[in-house]
């Protein structure tokens, strides 16, 4: 009894602050617990490898603008998906969720002239139904989600071809849904947004640290939490600098800067679901039910209502996605949300750090892992036109991220 | 303390936590309970020993209320209580330690200690009163292994997981904890470290019923041991009036000398 004060003493100071946070961190990676590393490793090497081959093209502000557009769809789906990959399941059809939702945006909005808020309530709740009656068929009837979303997989591959039809296109008129991925905030706007996200990331988080210490528990030491505010507000602002630079390749007829409408949105997205997914109790119980889904019923949580609303938010987020992808190409076509994107949705939430057994994942990691299957979609074709290269490519870091999650997985299991 | 007959426990005043009488259990023709009786004390340990399908899991969890019993009495603080599902049980202040603990690899102690009923502010979590808590909990248990209770539980060691497991269970302010055979899987130091965590769940007033198939570790920690033969309660006898070999005979054969079943029940029961 007597050295319980003592050890918790020891444990709140944190010996040796910024260094001891480093020490901690060392064995955490050692413990296999990799986080965001492996997938911040891949973004640097890849922007010195692509920066290096391609410099004039892949570092301008224009391209990188243009990755922000292109890994949108991956990255809002990967955030969906990390839900139900969470709870060891999977959604495969969350692609094609993301085109049907679409092609409902375009039937309703330019076909049926309905107004904005309608066609975007039926884009969505096409995307909860969807999610609903997939999450009822894994959860109340116990189909493996790899089946059940294989299924609809192909079906909703057959509805969105029944909509538009063999080689047609829907075409999006709306100027709000336009702007999302076409538009950016004015330079002011962005500069303001930067503020915003750095003063709001370090007020809490210093609320956090004076709430914990009220309460007599360990708190981290200040210089680390000024080292990480420190590297986010760099990171932050310079990315709103270089996204607030001219990137018009003719500035004297049209002048185009500006953060993209798009990344605000993704902002919102992650952390109103990262707040869902670590501070309140549904996102507890995601964490239970994939980690040991019989601890989780006996401790009283209703697994089959968890898994159901994780498979909604999943569908959920791929018909926003869906969105994402009708303003990118203003349009919406049989192959919207089709071909590789679901695969490169999974490989980026797996890339970013979330496992595909089961319990463990962040909604960072989507952004992460995002880009860094951005860049390689952005790089590649700088470097070779061969779409068989760029498949090729893109399967083999998937399989290495996998591998990468099952050694760590087997590492940390083993002690 | 030891009560062989019921007028002695009238006599002597204080009611035992929980009480069963007479209870009959039955899975389609298969009588697995016939007729049990059992007391538990608070600030006691009774040990729950028996063969292989004596019945003593089908005991418990009848009192956990994941089964219900046929027919018997069952008296908690000395009112009869109908407890048909297992969070009646937890309401009354029972919580039962299981053999694979269920606990959640991925999370934290804290999180592990409080899942299914975390405390909220609004609608978060209030991980600050939990983590308080959580640790106050295992300062008053005298556990002294665990680091921090923020790593997770993937990183502990078997005893560390099965103080967390217990830990939990008495998270609730209960009243009796039931421990089932909580050092199957430990090795020697780790064993002497749960038993000590058991006896200190006693000395802090709860009942606790603890299964086990190790005889030294019954009568190393347990203060009575109530042996089920059969599906027939052999005897519930205080430790310090038995020596090991009794109790190995009164499970093999449901007597021994003078205590036990009456040789024509022991019979009968065969
Ligand atoms: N759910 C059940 N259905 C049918 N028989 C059962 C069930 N549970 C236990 N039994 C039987 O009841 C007997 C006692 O089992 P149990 O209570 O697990 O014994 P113990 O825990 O003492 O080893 C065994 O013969 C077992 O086969
Ligand atoms: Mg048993």
């Amino acid at each position: 009894m007597t050295t319980t004060p003592a050890e918790q003493v020891a444990e709140g100071q944190e010996p040796g602050g910024v260094a001891g946070a480093v020490h901690a961190y060392v064995d955490r990676l050692r413990g296999g617990d990799l986080g965001s590393l492996p997938a911040m490793l891949g973004l640097a090497a890849l922007v010195l490898l692509f920066g290096s081959l391609e410099g004039d093209r892949f570092l301008s502000s224009f391209n990188f603008a243009n990755l922000v557009g292109q890994s949108a769809m991956v990255i809002v789906i990967a955030m969906g998906l990390i839900f139900v990959l969470l709870l060891g399941e999977i959604d495969l059809a969350a692609g094609f969720t993301a085109g049907m939702c679409a092609a409902v945006l375009g039937v309703t909005m330019t076909e049926h002239g309905w107004p904005l808020a309608l066609g975007l309530g039926a884009c969505l709740l096409t995307g909860v139904v969807v999610g609903l009656a997939q999450g009822v068929l894994v959860a109340n009837l116990g189909i493996p989600s790899f089946v059940v979303t294989l299924a609809t997989f192909l079906a909703f591959q057959g509805v969105l071809l029944l909509i538009i039809g063999d080689g047609g296109t829907i075409g999006i008129r709306d100027e709000t849904i336009l702007a999302i991925q076409n538009d950016n905030l004015p330079v002011w706007g962005g500069w303001l947004l930067a503020l915003v996200v750095v003063g709001g990331y370090a007020l809490l988080t210093l609320m956090r640290r004076r709430g914990r210490a009220a309460a007599g528990l360990a708190t981290e030491a200040f210089t680390v939490w000024l080292a990480k505010t420190g590297l986010l507000a760099v990171v932050i602002l310079a990315v709103t600098y270089f996204l607030n630079e001219e990137r018009s390749r003719r500035p004297e007829i049209t002048s185009i800067k500006g953060i993209p409408y798009v990344l605000p949105l993704i902002l919102v997205l992650f952390v109103g679901l990262t707040f869902l997914l670590t501070r309140t109790n549904f996102g507890r119980h995601v964490y239970a039910v994939g980690g040991n889904a019989e601890a989780a019923r006996r401790a009283g949580i209703s697994v089959v209502r968890v898994k159901i609303i994780c498979f909604v938010l999943c569908s959920t987020l791929a018909a926003v996605a869906g969105i994402l992808f009708a303003s990118r190409d203003n349009s919406v076509s049989p192959t919207t949300g089709g071909t590789l994107t679901l695969l490169l949705a999974v490989g980026a939430a797996v890339i970013g750090g979330t496992s595909l057994f089961g319990g463990k994942g962040r909604i960072v990691d989507a952004i992460t892992g995002g880009l860094v299957v951005g860049v390689i979609l952005n790089g590649l074709p700088l470097l070779t036109q061969e779409a068989g290269i760029q498949f090729a490519v893109t399967g083999a870091v998937l399989l290495i991220a996998a591998s990468v999650d099952a050694l760590s997985r087997r590492r940390s299991v083993s002690g | 303390m030891s009560e062989p007959d019921a007028s002695a426990a009238t006599a002597g005043g204080d009611t035992p936590l929980l009480e069963l009488r007479g209870i009959h259990k039955s899975f389609g023709a298969v009588e697995v309970l016939r007729g049990v009786d059992l007391k538990v004390r608070s600030g006691r340990v009774t040990a729950l020993v028996g063969d292989n399908g004596a019945g003593k899991s089908t005991l418990i969890k009848g009192v956990a209320g994941i089964h219900n019993f046929d027919a018997g009495e069952y008296l908690y603080e000395g009112v009869p209580v109908e407890v048909h599902d297992p969070k009646a049980a937890n309401a009354l202040g029972i919580e039962v330690v299981y053999q694979d603990l269920a606990l959640c690899n991925n999370l934290d102690v804290v999180h592990n200690m409080f899942l299914g009923r975390e405390v909220m502010k609004g609608i978060t979590l209030n991980e600050d009163v939990m983590e308080a808590r959580a640790r106050k909990t295992l300062d008053g248990l005298a556990v002294r292994t665990l680091r921090s209770v923020r790593q997770p539980v993937a990183s502990l060691s078997g005893g560390q997981r099965q103080t967390v497991a217990i830990a939990r269970a008495v998270l609730w302010n209960s009243k009796l904890v039931i421990l089932d055979e909580p050092t199957a899987a430990l090795g020697v130091a780790q064993t002497e470290q749960v038993l000590r965590l058991v006896r200190q769940l006693a000395d802090n007033g709860l009942g606790v019923i603890l299964i086990s198939h190790n005889l030294g570790d019954v009568m190393q920690v347990a203060d009575d041991i109530a042996v089920l033969y059969l599906g027939q309660l052999a005897a519930q006898v205080d430790t310090k009036d038995v020596q090991r070999n009794q109790v190995v005979e009164l499970i093999t054969a449901g007597r021994s000398g003078d205590i036990g079943l009456s040789p024509a029940m022991a019979e009968v029961a065969l």
